[in-house]
């Protein structure tokens, strides 16, 4: 590792980076909620920067639904940087000079942990539609194997946006022993009936498509690319707020001068949505859309505790940073509003920020110097507590 | 500790004299609400020459993000809605500094800051100062002054008291005044006691720290 300082010479480096896939759930499985048991699984995780002597400097980064455990350097399939290039590197915020940051892919996604398109060991096939409901509570526990297996004890801060925030939730309520602080963006403790219904639209697509076969397609060798790219359409717009949407493409047509009077995509937006969507087929696999969408329907964390969100939240002494954003029409600011509500109610140590900004939910992702400025402060106010500068 | 850290460490120091009055009276070590943070100066103080576990409400958004950045629990809400959500007797002391008078209403705050917090602290500006009570008996004017700076139009201020006034509330809520000071316009001290009359011609703004019996 380098000293700091030539890091700002240079600019940013690329962090120290380390691929792995662990298997889990050797002597013990881990018991999924919907009561089946995960022997012997593989999970892949990246690390970023170089675990302390003393253990206290690991954070976790929760990925959202489309994200994976490529948080930063260049993205093995696409070869376009992390989805958190920003803030996770040498000298950025989530500093991996300073830090010890682990990504996983999720349960039940499709970047080499188990999932939907890995071989179930017990028929040599892939899984398909016989892999069990997932919980986001289920992921968090397979997160807390993998840092067993690691030998971490504890993690000083967890963090993520979108579906990656609810992990950071379930965290906290299910290990408040391991969580020192937990950063929760974009997210909610509770999926609103209008999440649930962009994410049956988006399920109704992918098993619309002829090609989805039931969920077999992988073994009839086919993909049902179709569906799953007008999941993706449509889950992109719900990412954007009508002002980005207004100020990125207008009704600037796609290419041409005058519409073509047909159906060819004559606007910029259908064009650029298109390209979404096709990308995205890409890299992810249309059952891991299904059961990912499906665990995040089910995610309600006060449910456990008889509707009282406050009692998940009653054994935690973790510092809470809970973020939104002002056209977040997805996961909008009275969502955290509501997180930030009970945990006064058990009387824990919490800031909230509202960030003003256009970019709507996807705002986590992108350069927002005023979350940035939010987000340095808490963690070195964190930092500061653990005793780090010390 | 390098040169920037000394720097604002000094700056740290030196806060305004109503906040350094409220801070004198708060143990080291305790659990600490303040409502109305602004920018975070009195919590960021507390937090860092008295160690205090301390959090914060405050209004403006600005603010909320200005105390976050700078790493001070601090969450956005409203004296006049947000307090319900806290349990009781979850804080040693609930602070609100020269906020009491733009809140909705003012006696039901109080009611939820003796609730939540053992000891409430409040400070507030007097109404009955020499220099209001100038204004209006010969000019005929609301008063407008260093701190009072906002015209009746425009102020936040819509509940004004004076230190008597203040001290009769008390008075009808059960609620012990264990200590009372009044600052007058030079930033001088003085304990509110028998000599109210004074206090309350005096004193520009007034800081009490509270208890229930």
């Amino acid at each position: 590792m380098t000293a700091p300082d030539e890091h700002s010479a240079a600019g940013f480096e690329a962090p120290e980076i380390s691929h792995r896939t662990i298997q889990l759930g050797v002597k013990e499985p881990l018991r999924l909620d919907c009561g089946v048991e995960l022997k012997d699984f593989p999970m892949a995780f990246e690390t970023y920067g170089t675990l302390n002597e003393s253990k206290s400097n690991a954070i976790l980064v929760c990925h959202a639904l489309s994200g994976d455990q490529y948080v930063a350097g260049d993205h093995p399939m696409t070869g376009r940087p992390g989805w958190w290039e920003v803030v996770v590197g040498p000298g950025k915020i989530l500093d991996t000079d300073k830090y010890f940051v682990i990504c996983s892919n999720i349960l039940g996604g499709c970047m080499g942990t188990v999932g939907p398109k890995e071989t179930n060991p017990g028929t040599g096939e892939p899984w398909g539609l016989s892999f069990p409901v997932i919980t986001i509570a289920d992921m968090v526990r397979a997160q807390a194997m993998l840092l067993d297996a690691l030998d971490i004890p504890d993690l000083f801060c967890v963090i993520g946006g979108s579906m990656g925030g609810m992990q950071v939730l379930e965290w906290a309520a299910l290990y408040p022993d391991r969580v020192f602080s937990a950063v929760p963006i974009a997210c909610s403790a509770q999926h609103s009936a209008q999440n649930i219904a962009f994410n049956e639209t988006g399920r109704q697509a992918i098993t619309a498509d002829p090609d989805w076969r039931s969920g077999d397609y992988h073994r009839q060798g086919v993909v049902p690319h179709r569906g799953l790219a007008i999941a993706r359409m449509v889950a992109h717009v719900t990412y954007m707020s009508e002002a980005s949407l207004h100020s990125k493409f207008g009704r600037k047509l796609q290419d041409r001068d005058s519409v073509t009077y047909g159906f060819d995509a004559d606007f910029q937006v259908e064009s650029y949505l298109r390209h979404q969507g096709s990308t995205f087929v890409d890299r992810f696999d249309a059952n891991s859309y299904l059961y990912i969408t499906r665990a995040m329907d089910y995610f309600d964390l006060a449910e456990r505790y008889d509707g009282v969100l406050a009692q998940a939240f009653q054994e935690t002494n973790a510092r809470f940073c809970v973020i939104s954003f002002t056209t977040d029409w997805l996961y909008p600011t009275a969502e955290s509003r509501h997180i930030v509500k009970a945990l006064n109610a058990a009387a824990a140590s919490v800031s909230f920020a509202e960030i003003e900004t256009d970019n709507g939910h996807d705002a986590f992702l992108l350069d927002e110097p005023e979350f940035w400025r939010v987000l340095r402060g808490f963690l070195d106010g964190a930092d500061e507590q653990r005793g780090l500068l010390g | 500790m390098n040169m920037a850290r000394k720097e604002s460490e000094a700056r740290r120091d030196a806060i305004r004299v109503d906040l350094q009055l409220i801070a004198d009276m708060v143990e080291p070590g305790s659990r600490v609400l303040d409502i109305g943070c602004g920018d975070g100066e009195l919590l960021d103080y507390l937090v860092h020459f008295k160690q205090v576990d301390g959090r914060g409400i405050e209004l403006s958004m600005s603010g909320v993000n200005a105390c976050v950045s700078a790493g001070l629990p601090v969450i956005q809400g409203d004296a006049d809605t947000d307090l319900d959500d806290y349990p009781a007797a979850a804080f040693d002391y609930v602070l609100l500094s020269q906020t009491l008078q733009a809140t909705m209403a003012p006696k039901q705050v109080l009611e939820n800051m003796l609730r939540i917090g053992n000891r409430a602290i409040v400070s507030f500006p007097n109404f009955a100062h020499w220099r209001c009570r100038v204004g209006l008996a010969l000019q005929g004017r609301m008063p407008v002054n260093e701190s009072l700076p906002d015209q009746w139009y425009d102020t936040p201020n819509i509940h004004f008291c004076t230190i008597k006034d203040f001290i009769l509330l008390c008075d009808e809520m059960n609620i012990t005044i264990e200590r009372s000071i009044s600052l007058d316009s030079t930033g001088r001290a003085r304990r509110i006691g028998s000599g109210m009359f004074f206090a309350n011609l005096m004193g520009e703004q007034a800081v009490f720290l509270l208890h229930r019996s």
